[in-house]
């Protein structure tokens, strides 16, 4: 699991209200969503985002309410995956519970700079910037975890599951 | 040999049937109760159909609270609001409440009985640990985490380590659970708590009221927390025994229990204290912030818009005006306490006094409705967050104080101290 884009950077406690502001949560159309991206923590950035990009923020990413909106909307935007510092834990479950890959690296997220063109090896643990040539490490996504996000989430990684275990028991 | 544990490690084994759980551990429990609301839900039974979901795991235990952008702030909020009580009627769920006796979730379940203390718990709302106050394991999720438990009524935790936090010492006149939440939040910072438990402890947390250890257990989240949970007592029993719609389970955590750490607040130094904007951890003494201005000031929500907060607003505002420049706005947090406020001569008091009256909602606290700011405005309010744009354009900003301090700020105009607003003799009105 591998990703290569530019990357976007942003302050610590990055909270849910500046990822998707309240406001636009009176509809779970995703695409609607995604239209108001970071709209509180920089207003054109739903219309520069590009499929392929990457969130570099840093400690704490993802404080605040638990809106499921929030991945949801990152994920639909196109952004290939984020890197933290930390990230506050119901964002942190969110995120993958809705298979949107998240990585924490505090080095990597200290040295980004925005618009820098960056790699990450989720398999391996690493985490290069192509722009500077330097490297960062990070925990690695665990096996089952990346599985999850290519199934596109829990429900759907347990679906697939569900139906592996039916036609094993036909088979 | 019994090992030690904390009264919410005690409630987490209980529920996963294990005799023994420790911080790191992962565990699969049993639910006594999953929440949903009107933001959250839609998407939570998006998936719970998408996944082949018929019935709902007990429809004893799935309460759905529409109380976000209720009364219905317009089209697509009132079709997410019909997708509740749709699925509330299909699968004859036996919380679900509608206008009229609808209230703000984390007001209305303790008050209704329907969260119990022992309880664990998952709500789609991240301030799901307000009910910690109860002695019970509750905390915030996502959605799918909600679809997940109305399935199957149960979810996968990893057992937290926890922060002990001992409050000691008497309060002084003005100084409330509020102060003392916003003092603990300054001093751990608003992830110093990350995928932690914390523990209210301590002679300031047994000394007060139900309704201010559900303020303190509230604001939990905003240092990053779990839950923010209190052991059960007296107090705690009276009040459940009055209202629970399931049997208590009464925890308390062992004296050789093992704490991450133990962080230790003397109340009687603190004085009545303001969150400045943009985060829950920027707090100042209110006497040092007195020069700021307000346009708005908002009195409720699921943090302060309990009888108590109302009483003590009221107590200041009453044979008194707003100032013309502030725009009061008041949400009892529940039908309950809105005719208890009625019956006791409040609401008189905060018409008389120029202040508005809201039904049961969210409302401003989030931006959603019902007092959002316009660009450059400024407001005091009880909430729980002052983050960018939380309560309505991204250049408003959000003070956060008690009741007393925001109905203080409404008649001067600006941050100030209810000593301020009070006449000479008001010394002879504190309880000793």
């Amino acid at each position: 699991m591998k990703f290569q884009g530019k990357a976007y950077t942003f302050g610590n406690d990055v909270n849910t209200d500046e990822i998707l502001p309240a406001r636009y949560l009176n509809t779970s159309d995703p695409a609607e969503l995604a239209a108001h991206l970071m709209e509180d923590a920089d207003p054109n950035f739903a219309a520069k985002v590009r499929p392929g990009d990457i969130i570099v923020a840093g400690s704490n990413f993802g404080c605040g309410s638990s809106r499921e909106h929030a991945p949801l909307a990152i994920k639909t935007a196109g952004v290939a995956c984020v890197v933290a510092g930390s990230f506050a834990r119901i964002f942190y479950r969110n995120a993958f519970n809705i298979g949107l890959p998240i990585l924490e690296s505090p080095e990597a997220a200290a040295a980004i700079k925005s618009g820098q063109e960056v790699e990450v090896d989720a398999a391996a643990g690493r985490i290069r910037n192509l722009t500077t040539a330097a490297s960062y490490p990070v925990k690695p996504i665990p096996a089952f975890m990346r599985e999850l996000v290519a199934a596109g989430g829990l429900m759907p990684w347990v679906k697939q599951q569900m139906e592996k275990k039916k036609s094993d028991h036909k088979g | 040999m019994n090992r030690p544990m904390t009264l919410g490690e005690k409630i987490l084994a209980r529920a996963a049937g294990l005799k023994f759980v420790s911080p790191g551990d992962i565990i699969l429990a049993k639910l006594d109760l999953c929440l949903g609301n009107d933001i959250t839900a839609p998407l939570a039974i998006k998936h719970f159909y998408a996944n082949g979901g018929r019935k709902v795991f007990d429809r004893k235990r799935v309460a759905l609270v529409p109380d976000h952008f209720t009364p219905n702030k317009d089209i697509k909020s009132a079709e997410q609001a019909k997708l509740l009580r749709e699925f509330a009627r299909e699968q004859k769920l036996l919380y679900y409440w509608d206008q009229g006796s609808c209230g703000i979730e984390h007001a209305l379940l303790p008050e209704q009985g329907v969260v119990v203390p022992g309880d664990l718990m998952i709500g789609a709302d991240s301030h799901t640990c307000t009910y910690g106050a109860l002695g019970a394991f509750t905390t915030g999720v996502g959605s799918t985490d909600l679809a997940a438990a109305m399935l199957i009524g149960q979810a996968w935790f990893k057992v937290p380590p926890t922060i002990k936090l001992v409050f000691t010492g008497k309060r002084k006149a003005d100084v409330t659970a509020k102060d003392m939440i916003l003092t603990a939040i300054a001093r751990l910072g608003v992830d110093g708590a990350n995928y932690r438990v914390l523990e209210l402890t301590g002679p300031a947390i047994s000394s007060l009221s139900m309704e201010g250890r559900l303020t303190m257990s509230n604001m939990a989240i905003e240092a990053g927390a779990v839950t923010g949970i209190i052991a059960p007592d007296k107090i705690t029993r009276a009040y459940a025994q009055r209202r629970s719609q399931r049997r208590p389970r009464y925890y308390q955590s062992d004296p050789d229990a093992k704490y991450e750490r133990v962080e230790e607040f003397d109340v009687s130094r603190l004085e009545p204290v303001v969150a400045k904007p943009h985060l829950p951890s920027n707090v100042v003494p209110v006497s040092q912030a007195r020069d700021v201005v307000i346009d708005q000031a908002v009195i409720g929500s699921c943090t302060n818009g309990r009888i108590e907060d109302l009483r003590e607003a009221a107590k200041l505002l009453k044979g008194k005006k707003v100032s013309p420049r502030v725009r009061t706005i008041i949400f009892p947090a529940t039908p309950a306490i809105w005719r208890q406020a009625l019956k006791e001569g409040l609401l008189e008091v905060f018409m008389s006094s120029g202040c508005v009256i809201s039904p049961p909602t969210c409302g401003p606290c989030l931006g959603g409705h019902m007092g959002v700011l316009a660009k450059g405005e400024r407001a005091v309010a009880t909430t729980n967050r002052n983050f960018v744009g939380r309560m309505g354009h991204p250049e408003s900003e959000v003070y956060l104080a008690s009741a007393g301090v925001a109905a203080a700020s409404a008649i001067k105009g600006r941050l100030a101290l209810p000593r301020e607003v009070r006449g000479k003799d008001w010394k002879k009105g504190v309880k000793k």
